[in-house]
């Protein structure tokens, strides 16, 4: 990897937010999020497996350790649910620990520590003991890896009472929104789309988000006849569907709806309204996937106002498969506008 | 179940580093009998009160006194933290916990029981089985990092040994050296099914030797062996010296729950034989005869324990139910625009509002 960011982000030392703007990949942008939030925050740790001195599978801890010490960034030993669970311990003490599980998958072996213990803490000790932890988890497919390496598990993860989940899209949302979910009092899976980890794009460091709060969903591409809706790695491939769309005059709005949960249903309200038409796009299999909780959001919203029900183009029932199949699994360009194209042809019986 | 002598019978008691503590006076000595007298009078009211409609359930710990009043009363409330499971609750009226706010738990009051985890110093109530161990090792660790010298000791038991939790934070504690004591109650039973056909190998406390870790395998039933052997264990972990394991042994005198019924998996006659000599009455008649204690203070402590816990029943049914806005409120810190739409829904449709 480039070296460029550490080089400038060793500049930074006093942990002082940047000024301007910088192309940088979601990477280079989820490292300097975890530089200055360890900076800012004496009480911020980064653990997992191989995140210190390798700095992460992905190095999205790269150089961390060597600048914030083995106490505050450090190597567990290799087993999720003991990370998950001695972050509830440091989290009771004070800390606001950001673990890392190395891939999607692997969450599945602290599944009991999530949902049982991580998401309850503050609910069973009646607000005494929040969990203001943020786990980080590598997600989504598309980088022919091995099985349990290209999980989906927003639906999962959204369904546990007293998780949130959030996941960026580009580098400028990685950056942003990081420092956002680190900053809160409660647990936030945060879901790194890891096919979009190299692609550069611009952050710019003065605005967290010019069209509004980090915390809600936000318009990446204004449009009048349907709005795409999506997160993680669909919202760059519903862009280009836009685009390709836009020649053949249809004019799409993508919605990228960043929190999982919450779900922000006042911006699929406000899209759907003007777009009328709406189709929701994701990896993760159909049945009981996201995609239905946002497909009724939307109909109960706007169910005077829809011209088709709500379509539905995601990933299949079906295990997670091998790299050779995966580009079958995951919605193509093609399959999103045959999606595109069945909400604008429907007619009322 | 063997019989072990006391104390620090298992292996390894010289593993640990220091001297031993101070012997325990006269005076604390009666206090850990009027702890113990507390503890079994509430614990045998409990269930009549199972019996009697006022709590729904209850988790009873007779026979495991010595246990757990030793191990709590080793505890310094102003700098250690206690990690319990659902049954100990002679741990925390040894530590000082407030039993009304202890109890409500099987009054279903609130699952986390309504004392303050952060002044009593004892986590919440927990129902997984193994579920709070890693929780210890991760504030033990918390400890370290702020260069404090807080302890953590956390509770599990036979049955929980057999959970892949266990293991994870032993190794954690042992890699980290994490000021933790791990203190398991081998009680005989996991609900029916018994350590032999639970822990391979016949001993927890065995286990630690792979973990490079010391451990104490004490009779459980005495507690004077386990003030001292958690002191130990403490003084160890406070010293830098990394975790400790306690295999306290001893035996679950009653039923898993007040749902359970033992009589199908063990009989009156095992019990008995299984059981040993109830640890309340072995205390009793060593006091008695080192003269540490008389008749009179012990009809003394019944009648203590007798009005403390007419106290305990009366603060339990006086409880009512927590309002309902609190199943909503107490979820997040920051709550969501869905939870407060269903919030007010609720209180529509439910308390017509």
């Amino acid at each position: 990897m480039s070296n460029a960011i550490l080089e400038s982000g060793a500049a930074m030392a006093d942990g002082t937010p940047r000024r301007g703007v910088e192309q940088l990949s979601m990477q280079q942008a989820l490292n300097l999020a975890l530089d200055e939030v360890l900076a800012a925050n004496p009480k911020a740790l980064v653990f997992g497996e191989d995140c210190g001195r390798l700095g992460g599978v992905f190095r999205v801890t790269d150089g961390l350790q060597a600048k914030y010490g083995t106490g505050r960034v450090f190597d567990t030993p290799l087993a999720e649910s003991g990370i998950l669970g001695m972050s509830v311990g440091l989290a009771m003490a004070g800390f606001h620990p950001i673990p890392e599980v190395q891939f999607d998958g692997f969450a599945y072996p602290a599944i009991n520590q999530i949902v049982c213990q991580i998401a309850r803490m503050n609910y069973r000790s009646r607000g005494t003991m929040p969990m203001p932890i943020t786990l980080r988890v590598p997600s989504f497919g598309g980088i022919r890896a091995p099985e349990h390496h290209g999980e989906s598990l927003e639906a999962l993860f959204a369904h546990v009472p007293g998780l949130k989940v959030v996941s960026p899209s580009n580098p400028h949302e990685a950056y942003h929104l990081l420092k956002y979910a680190a900053a809160r009092p409660d647990p936030v899976v945060f879901m790194e789309p890891k096919s979009r980890y190299w692609q550069k794009g611009e952050v710019d460091f003065d605005s967290a988000d010019p069209a509004g709060s980090p915390a809600g969903a936000k318009v990446m591409r204004a449009g009048r006849h349907l709005t795409l809706v999506a997160w993680g790695a669909m919202v760059a491939r519903c862009l280009q569907v836009a685009e390709l769309a836009a020649e053949d005059g249809i004019d799409i709005e993508v919605l990228d709806l960043r929190w999982l949960k919450p779900i922000d249903e006042a911006a699929l309200a406000a899209s759907v309204r003007k777009t009328r038409r709406a189709v929701v796009v994701h990896e993760a299999p159909l049945t009981s996937g996201l995609g239905a909780e946002v497909a009724q959001l939307i109909t109960q919203a706007c169910f005077d106002t829809l011209k088709a029900p709500v379509e539905r183009v995601t990933g299949f029932d079906v295990p997670y498969p091998s790299g050779d199949l995966e580009d079958e699994y995951i919605p193509n360009i093609d399959r999103i506008l045959f999606g595109i194209q069945r909400v604008l042809e429907y007619k009322r019986g | 179940m063997d019989t072990l002598p006391s104390p620090f019978s298992g292996n390894d008691a010289g593993q640990l580093s220091g001297p031993r503590s101070e012997p325990l006076t006269a005076e604390q000595l009666r206090e850990l009998f009027s702890l113990m007298v507390a503890v079994r009078h509430l614990d045998s009211s409990a269930i009549a009160w199972q019996r009697q409609g006022i709590i729904p359930g209850y988790a009873p710990e007779l026979g495991q006194e010595a246990a757990q009043v030793g191990s709590g009363y080793a505890v310094d409330t102003t700098r250690d933290f206690v990690f319990p499971t659902y049954r100990e609750m002679g741990v925390a009226r040894a530590m000082g916990v407030d039993m009304v706010a202890y109890m409500s738990t099987h009054k279903a009051t609130w699952h986390g029981g309504l004392y303050d985890p952060l002044q009593s110093r004892l986590a919440p109530i927990q129902a997984v089985v193994g579920g709070s161990v890693l929780h210890a090792v991760g504030w033990a660790h918390g400890q370290t990092l702020d260069q404090k010298d807080g302890v953590a000791m956390t509770y599990f038991g036979d049955g929980a040994s057999s959970q892949g939790d266990i293991h994870e934070a032993m190794n954690f504690a042992a890699v980290m050296k994490a000021p933790v004591v791990f203190f398991v109650q081998n009680n005989g039973w996991a609900i029916s099914v018994p350590t032999e056909r639970q822990v391979a190998g016949g001993s927890v406390a065995a286990r630690a030797a792979g973990y490079g870790m010391p451990a104490l395998r004490i009779d459980g039933n005495d507690v004077v062996a386990v003030v001292e052997a958690t002191r130990r264990a403490f003084a160890h972990a406070r010293a830098g010296n990394g975790p400790v394991l306690i295999e306290a042994m001893t035996y679950r005198r009653g039923p898993h729950s007040t749902s359970d019924d033992p009589g199908r998996y063990r009989s009156l006659n095992e019990e008995r034989d299984d059981a040993g000599e109830d640890p309340l009455e072995r205390f009793r008649r060593r006091l008695l005869a080192d003269g540490v204690a008389d008749e009179a203070f012990f009809a003394e402590a019944l009648a203590a324990a007798k009005a403390e816990v007419e106290h305990i029943r009366a603060g339990i049914q006086a409880l009512g139910s927590r309002p309902g806005t609190e199943m909503f409120d107490l979820v997040f810190q920051e709550t969501t625009p869905a939870l407060q739409a269903q919030a007010a829904n609720w209180r529509e449709e439910s308390e017509h509002v």
